[in-house]
């Protein structure tokens, strides 16, 4: 069994540990990631606010490419919830046959692809809860997470505005998934609220709003650890780095440090599998510490 | 494109006839309540739609606004009417993009631009180039803040130098050529 995999560009930078942790994930559950041989990037925030339509196409060749490479339905991974959100975009867009459509095809046709509707966006969480199932992946779990507590951040574009498997406004995948393999999820309303991401492209220092940046991603820190959590889960790249890598600017600017370890979803879930830091790209974290019992090789970990 | 239009209709940008906007807000304010980025822009998404209704297209396209907009859709999803609010405010970065109107100094469309060059040469964009560009073009001295940061990545492999290009670029070039022909801009 295997899927279809499209990276994105964060996969290959400040989110290697995602497509680590990830890799090992699915390998431990017996499921293979089949990376898309010459997938481009998906236009993020960015393409789309010059050009909606070349935007739309970026991400069509992508799904082309998916269905040259296979027969049948494709399932395409896309881990990074901005790629994701773009994909679907994409599809939406090509399904309703409308004038965009038409012209991306046409523009698709002239480099010798095409798009019959066939590959379809899949998010991890999606695929890991949905199609490999909670069951299963509790009876893997021989290190569960007893004790951890986790706030799920699912962030904006998870969810929104497509809502493809799971409630756009409560989902609760990612508590179901966790708490599956022995953690605790922590009730977090701002969960789906935005980190400010999408402006900080080229860190929170230069973004377009610098300070508003650092305060959305201050706010999500300082409300998680209130609530109790150890750790906060991630499902997209910009998100995870966000609200990791800028922990001590905001301190700084807004007098009220936190330290909050945050962690790719997958990353957990592979630490209840019983798979090991470095599969699990651990070390590339800038800063992990997961409390005692549920600490991964039962210790507690130094601050890299 | 100049900013005056005497052409405006309410619901439709001047100079994209298939770019749509919210025309039939009831202004509510449900986006303004649920937008996280509120406190940082000169108007809310309600007076933002008011204004497009009164035909004040010119003082939107200015704002900055819509150069916060982060484009998380908490506003779309919640709004009672159902209007693609947030596929508005990217239609209107478009147009106020088009129209050079953005605000001098704000980097956002700066970076876009880049981005977008980024994208059509190599088809991957690549965070270190990306970031590095953004600070020369704008704020050089900032670099110095982000260095530190920077270099913490990068011993830990995740600010690679090295900028990754899709194996075919002519063909995502063909791709995107095709798409040049039209003016017309769809939403």
């Amino acid at each position: 069994m295997s899927y279809a995999y499209y990276p994105g560009c964060s996969a290959k930078g400040t989110g290697r540990a995602y497509e680590e942790s990830l890799r090992a994930v699915f390998g431990a559950l017996g499921t293979g990631l089949d990376e898309l041989g010459d997938w481009n990037c998906c236009g993020a925030s960015g393409y789309p606010a010059v050009d909606a339509v070349k935007a739309t196409a970026l991400s069509a060749r992508n799904l082309a490419l998916a269905e040259g490479a296979r027969p049948g339905p494709v399932d395409l991974i896309a881990p990074c919830a901005g790629c994701y959100r773009a994909l679907l975009k994409s599809e939406r867009t090509l399904a309703d046959g409308g004038p965009v459509a038409a012209r991306v095809g046409q523009a698709l046709g002239a480099a010798g692809l095409q798009y019959e509707g066939r590959a379809r966006a899949r998010h991890p969480l999606d695929v890991l809860v949905n199609d490999i199932g909670l069951d299963r992946i509790a009876a893997e779990a021989v290190r569960p997470l007893r004790g951890l507590r986790v706030a799920c951040y699912y962030g904006c574009l998870l969810v929104r505005p497509y809502a493809t498997f799971d409630d756009r406004r409560a989902p609760t995948s990612m508590e179901r998934l966790l708490e599956a393999v022995g953690a605790q999820p922590v009730d977090w309303p701002l969960r789906t609220r935005c980190c400010g991401g999408s402006c900080y492209c080229g860190g929170p220092l230069i973004g377009a709003l610098p300070e508003a940046t650092l305060r959305l991603s201050h706010r999500l820190l300082k409300d998680a650890k209130r609530r109790g959590a150890d750790v906060i889960a991630t499902v997209c790249p910009l998100c995870q780095f966000n609200l990791e890598a800028f922990q001590g600017q905001m301190a700084r600017k807004f007098g009220e440090p936190v330290d909050l370890t945050v962690g790719f979803f997958t990353q957990l879930v592979g630490t209840a599998l019983g798979l090991g830091d470095r599969a699990l790209g651990v070390h590339r974290m800038l800063h992990w510490r997961l409390p005692e019992p549920a600490g991964v090789k039962g210790g507690a970990h130094v601050q890299a | 494109m100049g900013l005056s239009q005497p052409d405006f209709v309410p619901g439709r940008a001047p100079g994209a006839a298939d770019e749509v906007l919210p025309p039939f807000c009831i202004q509510c304010g449900t986006c303004s309540v649920f937008c996280p980025m509120i406190e940082y822009m000169d108007y809310s998404p309600r007076v933002l739609n008011a204004m497009l209704m009164a035909g004040r297209y010119d003082d939107v396209l200015r704002s900055r606004a819509i150069w916060a907009c982060t484009g998380c859709y908490a506003c779309t999803v919640e709004c009672p009417k159902q209007l693609p609010v947030t596929e508005s405010i990217y239609a209107l970065k478009r147009a106020s993009m088009r129209a050079s109107a953005y605000p001098r100094r704000f980097v956002t469309p700066v970076l876009a631009r880049q981005f977008v060059r980024m994208i059509n040469k190599q088809g991957r964009s690549s965070e270190a180039w990306i970031s590095l560009a953004l600070y020369l073009r704008t704020r050089p001295l900032q670099l110095l803040r982000y260095a530190p940061v920077a270099l913490r990545l990068m011993r830990r492999g995740r600010l690679p130098l090295r900028h990754e290009s899709v194996r075919e670029p002519a063909q995502l070039r063909r791709v995107l050529a095709a798409l040049d022909v039209t003016t017309v801009e769809d939403a």
